[in-house]
């Protein structure tokens, strides 16, 4: 099941063009761009591991993009998400987040229920990529 | 039919009108500004509209869909101190980027210090920040062979050259490096890392000014700062750069600077010592032979002959 969070998740994945036109806009906008990444794919996990420390004052993208392309050579089989941040008065918070490196094969979530008192039931979304150990979920699918 | 359209836009071109191409990339203002504003420096100057004329071939034969590769445009400036390699790095900037060669056209300038780390594990991140900077410009590195310290082998300047080879080769599109420095230690330098001398396409000489060449200098810095040389200060100017040149740390350009800053020193310290008086424009603009004459430089050179 493919993952949609963040912009553009429901376009075909950006290509490098792409991506680098989108980091170019959030450079020229004043953001600090982070690359993140992670093989925790539930909806509720904020915080993703950093790559490297958020990059900011520089004036072209082609930096990003060797970081990026570090990355992938390293987690090329999990998540990685390029976010911008915007750090000016009032808004401080993190104005575009897009997915950019994806698991070929990404298994999706299941649905459980649990019967709790009263015939009230709770809802809650289990990964199955979660059901290995970190570092190893997306290593051979 | 807009199909049809489009795919005319794309078909490579057969013709292309040079000298319309030229004004088009506004070249020629770049160019003319270089003659107007920089003096002598003609090697300098010839190698620039070469590159220029290179660059401008490129996008010409990019036009007609002709096999082009991207050149390499990384440069090596010699030269003694204030000949003005700074200043044409600068220049060099706006004209790759007017021609389309680098995207931004801004220059990062570093040395040593900003490269290299003091322990281990500094040096890349380090250099790597720097590079992540430059990208899409110029990465100015004065001083250059600071980088590389022969007698201390641990010295981590190695590590940020083997960076910066590595991003010259393989971002040759994304960055410019121009190294500058004074022509006998670059020299030395390049022999002991025979793989920066063959990354780098252009290595330009800048030769000293000429007694003439320096007095043209100091008369278009003062023009910009709103000051003249009356025509007795131009005289007393005249040997001052005679004099200077034979005394020792002459740095061409940077001294002139140097003297006629403390000359504005001297002619405001005139002009305020005789209080009762009311002046013009012309006498705030005006230095005088007198505030050239009080310089140390005469005196010192008149000693040195004496003994």
């Amino acid at each position: 099941m493919r993952i949609t969070q963040g912009c553009f998740s429901f376009l075909p994945d950006l290509t490098d063009e792409q991506i680098t036109a989108q980091v170019q806009y959030c450079l020229d906008k004043g953001w600090a761009v982070n690359i993140e990444f992670t093989d925790d794919p539930h909806p509720r996990n904020t915080y993703w591991e950093m790559w490297g420390l958020p990059m900011f004052d520089l004036p072209d993208a082609a930096g990003i993009m060797r970081e990026l392309a570090e990355c992938r050579r390293v987690y090329g089989d999990r998540y990685i998400r390029i976010s911008g941040f915007d750090s000016s008065h009032g808004w401080e918070s993190v104005r575009i987040s897009f997915i950019v490196n994806r698991p070929k094969d990404e298994p999706g979530f299941r649905l459980d229920r649990q019967e709790a008192v009263g015939r009230n039931l709770r809802y809650s979304t289990h990964a199955y990529a979660v059901e290995r150990p970190e570092g190893e979920r997306y290593a051979d699918r | 039919m807009t199909i049809a359209k489009e795919k005319e836009l794309e078909a490579p071109l057969e013709t292309v009108d040079v000298r319309r191409e030229f004004a088009d990339l506004g070249i020629g203002a770049v160019l003319d500004q270089l003659d107007s504003e920089l003096i002598g420096l003609a090697p300098v100057k010839t190698r620039i509209r070469e590159i220029a004329a290179l660059l401008l071939v490129e996008r010409i034969r990019q036009k007609m869909a002709l096999a082009t590769t991207f050149p390499t445009l990384h440069m090596s400036f010699t030269g003694n101190p204030g000949t003005g390699k700074t200043t044409v790095a600068l220049r060099m900037a706006s004209i790759l980027h007017r021609l389309g060669f680098v995207r931004r056209g801004h220059v990062i300038s570093v040395t040593r210090d900003d490269l290299v780390g003091q322990y281990i594990g500094h040096t890349a991140p380090k250099t790597k920040e720097i590079l992540k900077k430059a990208m899409g410009g110029v990465l100015f590195i004065d001083e250059a062979y600071y980088l590389y310290r022969p007698d201390n082998e641990r010295d981590y300047g190695q590590e940020a050259i083997e960076i910066l080879l590595q991003i010259m080769e393989q971002q040759r599109e994304d960055l410019v490096v121009i190294l500058a420095g004074y022509g006998e230690r670059m020299e030395k330098f390049f022999q002991s890392n025979p793989g920066f001398r063959s990354r780098i396409a252009h290595h330009i000489d800048f030769p000293d000014y000429s007694d003439v060449e320096l007095l043209a200098i100091a008369e278009l810095m003062l023009q910009q700062q709103n000051y003249r040389l009356s025509s007795s200060a131009r005289d007393a100017f005249i040997r001052y750069i005679a004099v200077r040149k034979t005394q020792p740390l002459f740095s061409n350009a940077r001294s002139i600077r140097n003297a006629l800053d403390r000359i504005r020193l001297r002619q405001a310290n005139r002009i305020v010592s005789r209080l009762d008086r009311v002046l013009t424009a012309d006498d705030v603009m005006s230095i005088e032979a007198g505030d050239v004459l009080a310089s140390r430089v005469f005196s010192k050179g008149a000693m040195d002959k004496e003994t």
